[in-house]
Parts: structure tokens; sequence; C-alpha cells
């Protein structure tokens, strides 16, 4: 055919317009106007995500939150009180925003309350609520216990107890937060969108690894510029790296193709080159806060590229039908 | 069925709830005419807001598909096919087949539920009946059962509608299976394409639908009720001509808590890793 049944349509509208009269022929249709496309008329199979921006920044910043208190733990561990301060204010900080986000996102904020009133092991949405509403109430005491005692605000005994409770507090703060790092890449990988699920493995390192180079990164940018730090940012940016090589060459042809072709895919894409070999390379070359800021804009990018594709991959039939080939 | 009138189970009350009988929805696309009566009957007697009057364009279809604001959904599918023993061509010959298939969708009640699974509220509920079930009062609207469905069904309502904010599908009209009424869609349909009854029923007439269509010439009648993946069958189910991906139906759908196992294990493993980690470089660059 050489021109589209479309475009002969056209021509006949412009002519009939033009000349109040049509003298060509018009498209002749065999066996019926069968639609061509994928599945039923093209339509999705699956809902795409209902969430908005308050997710990937919840991510980015639950992810520096339990990464923080993590190392705050161990800063306190080696005797770096300072740096551990620093680092459960950012958890406690992190502690706060995290539920507002969620909450922001709900279709209903009234009900938050609602997550609370079971335990399902088997969703990790519910695993997520209780993380963070036990992170928040472990971390943002811990930083209370841990000013009280680096103020020495109390004396005697009384000050022996706060340093026992601002340690333990800080442990529970550090479990945790770990856990807050890396369900979300489970809360992804769990469902029924096929961009998420093929890639259920990585997200959790992804998320993680994101969340552990984005708190030391912050960290730096808040003045501390150490080589524990600095050793931190270097093994998250390699990671990053590694995962993003990894996302690279396994590719799933149309079932994951939201993670590759077009806008999403371009962020995500952009989002590694940000925390992966761009923070690698500024990192190597002595320029520590340029890469902790490619880091964290990196971190931030990807997170919002993984729910783009989310929404790219659920609302493509071909996407559906390629992942549950036999 | 047909023939047997108020003693039709599409009719008669029953005691399915207080004997905790599994019901289900047998959808037979060879006997529907496309009326759209149980889309009707459904958002009447649910109150559903209006979904939005758009027109596809490109058939009869203005539906499009299942969402939060539309709980039955009648699919015209178009395909150059033979139907049956129909006669095509001009002259008989076969040439341009061409047949139209009609099938009101619906939410599947899985037996294996993703929704049930992921809802962290509680909301989502298995009744009595063996129907999973919404309560409107407790959703509050995470969408993590969006995700969830590997049919695409259960949606979240947006502004400015009545009850936005809350995930909505399907409720197999549990009020009325309370009152051992049947579901509005079912006692409407005026040729029993659908047909609600007891599960068991329901599959053992199944079967001898399909043998029956077989021997009449459908021989691409097959029946779409995924036993053998994880999802374990569906409570309602239906009756297909030809391949499931032409109405929009996954081929292999799967419930996606089977992908729980590895993804925590992933999560865990990288836990312990980020622990060790940041052990290890504050011990050796202290």
């Amino acid at each position: 055919m050489a021109m589209s049944d479309e475009e002969r349509l056209d021509e006949l509208r412009e002519e009939a317009w033009g000349k109040g009269i049509v003298r060509g022929r018009g498209v002749d249709v065999a066996g019926g106007p069968i639609p061509r496309r994928v599945g039923y008329y093209g339509q999705p199979l699956l809902k795409p995500p209902v969430w908005t921006w308050e997710i990937p920044v919840y991510f980015f910043i639950g992810g520096i939150a339990g990464m923080a208190a993590l190392i705050a733990l161990v800063s306190a561990v080696f005797h770096h009180l300072d740096r551990a301060r620093m680092s459960i204010l950012l958890a406690a900080i992190g502690a706060i925003i995290s539920p507002i986000l969620l909450t922001m996102d709900l279709g209903r904020p009234r009900l938050f309350i609602n997550m609370l009133r079971v335990f399902k092991y088997q969703s990790p949405m519910s695993v997520g609520a209780w993380v963070v509403t036990i992170f928040g109430a472990c971390s943002i005491p811990a930083l209370l216990a841990v000013e009280l005692h680096a103020r020495h605000v109390f004396a005697g005994d009384l000050d022996q107890f706060i340093k026992i409770a601002a340690g333990s507090l800080v442990f529970a703060s550090a479990f945790w937060g770990v856990l807050l790092a890396t369900y979300t890449g489970v809360l992804l990988g769990a469902t029924a969108i096929p961009a998420w699920y093929l890639h259920r493995v990585l997200l959790p390192i992804h998320f993680g690894t994101a969340g552990i180079g984005s708190a030391a990164a912050l960290l730096e940018l808040l003045g501390y510029r150490v080589a524990p730090l600095n050793a931190l940012g270097f093994f998250a940016a390699g990671i990053e790296c590694a995962l993003w090589i990894s996302l690279e060459m396994n590719k799933h042809g149309a079932a994951d193709r939201a993670l590759h072709e077009a806008q999403s895919g371009w962020i995500i894409r952009g989002g590694e080159i940000f925390s992966g070999p761009l923070a690698l390379v500024l990192r190597a070359l002595g320029f520590v806060p340029f890469a902790a800021i490619s880091f964290l804009i990196g971190a931030l990018l990807s997170r919002f590229g993984w729910l783009a594709a989310g929404k790219v991959s659920a609302c493509d039939p071909e996407a559906v039908f390629a992942s549950q080939e036999k | 069925m047909i023939g047997e009138g108020t003693q039709s189970t599409n009719q008669r009350r029953h005691n399915y709830v207080r004997e905790n009988v599994d019901v289900g929805f047998f959808t037979d696309p060879t006997v529907c005419i496309g009326c759209k009566a149980c889309e009707v009957a459904c958002k009447e007697w649910n109150e559903v807001p209006d979904d939005g009057f758009t027109w596809s364009g490109s058939s009869y279809d203005n539906t499009g598909r299942l969402g939060a604001s539309t709980w039955r959904h009648v699919l015209f599918l178009e395909q150059d096919r033979q139907k049956g023993n129909q006669i095509v061509g001009s002259s008989g010959d076969g040439a341009d087949p061409f047949r139209w298939v009609f099938l009101s969708d619906v939410c599947k009640h899985c037996e294996e539920a993703g929704c049930l699974e992921a809802c962290p509220t509680g909301s989502i509920i298995r009744t009595e009946v063996g129907s999973v079930f919404v309560q409107n009062d407790v959703c509050n609207g995470c969408g993590y059962c969006v995700v969830s469905c590997p049919f695409g069904v259960i949606d979240r309502r947006p502004e400015p509608l009545a009850d936005a904010g809350g995930a909505f599908k399907c409720t197999f009209c549990y009020d009325r299976q309370k009152s051992g009424l049947v579901p509005a869609c079912a006692k409407v349909c005026p040729t029993e394409s659908i047909v609600f009854g007891r599960l068991d029923d329901l599959r053992a007439r199944a079967h001898e639908r399909v043998r029956q269509l077989r021997e009449n010439g459908y021989g691409d009648a097959q029946l779409y009720d995924p036993q053998e993946t994880s999802v374990r069958g569906i409570h309602a189910f239906f009756l297909i001509l030809g391949e499931p991906e032409a109405y929009g139906l996954p081929p292999k759908p799967e419930v996606p808590t089977i992908y729980l196992r590895s993804a925590w294990l992933s999560a865990f493993a990288t836990m312990i890793a980020a622990i060790l980690v940041v052990f290890a470089t504050f011990f050796f660059f202290a």
C-alpha cells in the first residue's frame, strides 16, 4: 500500500472540504476493520501505580535516614561522638519527614493509622509501615538521649542511665534503619509490574547502596570530610557502577523495556550515571563535595526513574505478555 | 440455566453466605449479546459514579477497561476468524472471515488474591463465599493493591468522585448475597451469559459447555481459569474463543507474593553487607 488508509481518508476529507464533492474512491476494507493493536485494543493489562512524587522522595529520604542511623552506631562504637551526633540527627529528621511523605501520598491521609491495625509479613507495605513507625520511635528518642548525654545535662547515675539508653536506642535505630533503607526494593519487587518484579533482586541492593552512599555524601557536605566516609563514597559509587552495568546487560526484551527505552529509561540511566561513574570519577579526582552532590542527585533521580518505569511498564500490554511467555 | 425460569441459580434466593459455600461467576461469551445490562445494573445497585463519557472511537466499547468506577466491562472483540460453524465469505468460500465476540469482564476473585495479600490495613478480606471484598471504611488508599493485582482490576478512585481516595473493585454484591440475593449483573443478564452459582457446579457446567461448543465447530473454545499458576484458579472465570491475550487477559498470571522470597533474601543480604562495609571502613580508614 503506497498510502496508508488514514492518509487517504484525510485526502478525501480535504477534497470534500475544498470542492464540496468527492470524485476519488474511498478505502477498500478487507475483512472488516480488525483492530491490530496488541492485546485488547492496546488497552493496558495492569493498573499503573497511583503514587506521585512523595514516594520517590520518601525512598530517598528514608534511605538516607536509615543508613545514617547505621553510621551513627558505628561512629559511636569507634568513639567519634561528634559524627554520631550529626548522623543520628539526620536519622531523626528523616524519621519525621518519612511518615509525613507517606501520609501525603495516601488517598485518605486521615486513615494512616489503619496501617497499624494489623501486621502482615506477606505485605511489604505493611512491613514498611511498621518499620517506619518503629524507626521513628527509636531514632527520635535516640537523638534526645545522645544530645542529653553529649551536653552533660545530667550528672552521676542519671547520666550513666542516659548513656546506656542512648546506646541501646542508637543500636535499635541502626537495626531498623538498614531495614528501612532496603525494604523499599522489596516493595517494588514483589508486585505484578514486569519492569519491577523482573529486577526484584537488584532493587534492594540498589536502594540500599543508594541509601548508604547518600548518607555518607550528606555527612561529607555537612563538613565531615573524613577517610571512612570517603571510602564509603568510593564503595557506593563503585557498586552503583556495577549495578548499572548489570541492569544494561540483564535485559528482558519487551518485558522490561520501560527501564531502557524512552523517558523512564533515560531517567534511570541518568540517575545511574550521576551516582555511579560520575561520582566515582569526581571522587577519584579529589572533588569530594561535587562527588557527593552528584551521588545525591543520582540517588534521587533513579528513584523517580523506577517509579516512572513502573507506570510505563504497567500500561504496556506487550511487556506483560513478554514477561509471561512460557 | 435458561428455561429454568425463577428456579435458575441466577434468579432464586440462596443461603450461600450462611452455609459458607464458595460461589462464582461463569461468563460465556458465546451467548452474550453485548447489551451491557450488567454494566448498568452494577452501576445502579452499587451506586458507582460515572467513569467519564468518552468515545473510544474504535468500537462499540466505550467503557474501555475495568477500574475503580467500572466493575463490569463488556468487551467488544473483533477478530478475522470464523466463529463456530458460521458461513463466511460472499459465497460461503471462507474468504474474509470475521467474528464479533462479547465478553463481560469482571474482578476475578482469585483463589490467591494479590490485592488481598498486599493490603496493609486488612481492608481487603475474603468473605464466607470465597469472594474478595474491600471494606471501604478501612481502606486508606495506599495504592499497594493496585500494583499487586495481576489482572489490573482494582484501582484508586480519583477526585472529585464520591468516596475518592479509596481502592474499589467488584464486591461480588456481597451486600445482596448476605440477603440471599443474586449479584446484580447476573440477575439482569438476559441470556444468562453471566451465570452465578456454586463454584463447583459452575466449573462442571463450564467444562460441559466447552465440550458442547467444540462438538459444534467452536474448535478454539477454552476455559480461562488459571489453576496451574500461583493464582490457583479464579472464582469469576470465563469461557473464551481463541487466546486470552486478545481479551486483555494475562496468559500466565502470578500472585506477586511468589516474588517475596528472592526479594527479601536480596534485602537481607544487602543489610548484612551494609553493616559489614560500614564497620570495615571505620575500622580500616580510622
